[in-house]
Parts: structure tokens; C-alpha cells; sequence
């Protein structure tokens, strides 16, 4: 109602929000299984 | 598919790199971190055997992140489980009003995002976060490019609703509340 330019700052707000979340879950330490697992895959691949 | 070179590089090799926004992108899916683990877990291994389908050159982590987002709305529709959100509650509450000084407070915005569809959490996470074009999202999605639009809008009207915010009143006028409601319950094709 009051303009175009409030509306394109709330959706520069929510992008901004949403690049938070998505960089709060990057933050969260990755558990050494998957490069583990990688390295299994890839031992046994040398393998054959 | 070309075959590999044996000799040449195993594209698979720049695998561990897109572990970290991999991970991320299903957190960002699931809400939850075990269940954002085993889902990696499967995403590497159908990639790791599926390597021959990736065209050397192109994005790995779309690549990736599409095995993922594939792996994760399959076992969904497999299952027929809604995913358990928190509390049970996509129903229409609404957040209590935000302060209006025109800014998200990010604790609301984060549980507001939480209630999304995982549909709707994907497509803004690909497009909001990510920074893919929406062609780049449409083809993750396996969707049209007018759908991947769609869905943007849909969820980023959702989201206003869930903060009790004004955004895209225009879209809302166009679509009832309820009609929204039952969207955001429905949690299957948002779009």
C-alpha cells in the first residue's frame, strides 16, 4: 500500500534472514563420518 | 554420459568441498540435524555411484544438491509422514505483531521459517539464501521456471502471514487466507 519501496526492503529483509539461516546451519560443525565415508568409498574404489 | 578418463581427475574428488553448504541445504529441508545427516549420508553414496550422470564442468553442488532435495522429497512421499513440525502447529496462528520498526527480528523470522512447507523452505533457501537464479532453482526442482516463481512468491507471502506482516498484498488478494492455510498444511505440492 505505501509503495513499492516497502515492499522491496521487507524482501530485502527476509533475504537477508533467510541468508542467516542458511549460514547458522553451514556453521553447525560437520561430523567426521561423511568425510570418513568418502574416504572409505574411495579406498575401496582403488581396490578393484 | 562421457566415461572418465581413468587417468584424469575423479570429478569425485571435489566432493568433500560441497559437504558444508550440502549439510546446510538439508538442515535448511529437514529442521533437523540427525535427520539432515542420514540424508547426506544417502546423498553421497547415490552420488558417489551415480558419478557417470554428472557432466564434468558443470555446478557439483547443484548436482549434489538436487540428488539431496530428490532423495529427500521421495522418501517423504514414500512415507506419507508429515514432517512432525515442532509443535504441530502449521495452522493459521499467526507470531504476535513485531515490533514496527520495520525490521525481522531473526528469533521469529527463524521459527516462522520453520513452519514453512519444506517445499517453500527449499525454493527461498535455493533462491533467497543461495543466490540461484530461479531457471538454476526451476531445474533443481525439476518444476517450470513460472512455478519456481510462483512458489518464491507463495512462500515469501507465507512467511509475511506467519509474521503478521504486509508483504505481497497484492498476492494475498488474489488468494484467501484459507486457501494459504491449507498450502501451508498440506506441506505436498506447495505450488
Amino acid at each position: 500500500m505505501s509503495g513499492d519501496n516497502q515492499k522491496s526492503s521487507l524482501r530485502k529483509d527476509i533475504d537477508e534472514n533467510l541468508k542467516r539461516v542458511y549460514e547458522d546451519a553451514l556453521k553447525e560443525e560437520v561430523p567426521d563420518r561423511f568425510k570418513l565415508l568418502l574416504e572409505q568409498l574411495k579406498a575401496k574404489e582403488g581396490k578393484k | 554420459m562421457t566415461s572418465l578418463p581413468m587417468a584424469a581427475e575423479d570429478p569425485r574428488d571435489a566432493m568433500p568441498d560441497h559437504i558444508p553448504s550440502l549439510r546446510a541445504f538439508a538442515i535448511s529441508l529437514t529442521r533437523n540435524v540427525s535427520e539432515a545427516d542420514d540424508l547426506v549420508q544417502e546423498t553421497i553414496l547415490k552420488a558417489w555411484s551415480n558419478i557417470d550422470k554428472f557432466t564434468v564442468g558443470t555446478d557439483m553442488r547443484a548436482w549434489l544438491f538436487t540428488i539431496l532435495r530428490n532423495t529427500f522429497f521421495s522418501s517423504k512421499r514414500k512415507t506419507r509422514r508429515e514432517v512432525s513440525d515442532t509443535d504441530g502447529a502449521h495452522a493459521a496462528t499467526m507470531f504476535e505483531k513485531p515490533h514496527h520498526d520495520g525490521r525481522l527480528a531473526f528469533t521469529d523470522f527463524s521459527r516462522a521459517f520453520d513452519k514453512l512447507s519444506p517445499e517453500h523452505r527449499e525454493v527461498l533457501v535455493l533462491v533467497g539464501a543461495n543466490g540461484y537464479s530461479y531457471e538454476e532453482a526451476a531445474q533443481m526442482m525439476g518444476v517450470a521456471v513460472g512455478t519456481a516463481k510462483s512458489r518464491a512468491n507463495r512462500a515469501r507471502a507465507r512467511l509475511c502471514e506467519l509474521l503478521g506482516m504486509a508483504e505481497g498484498e497484492d498476492i494475498l488478494a488474489e488468494q484467501s487466507g484459507a486457501t494459504l492455510a491449507v498450502m501451508g498444511r498440506s506441506g505436498f505440492q506447495a505450488a
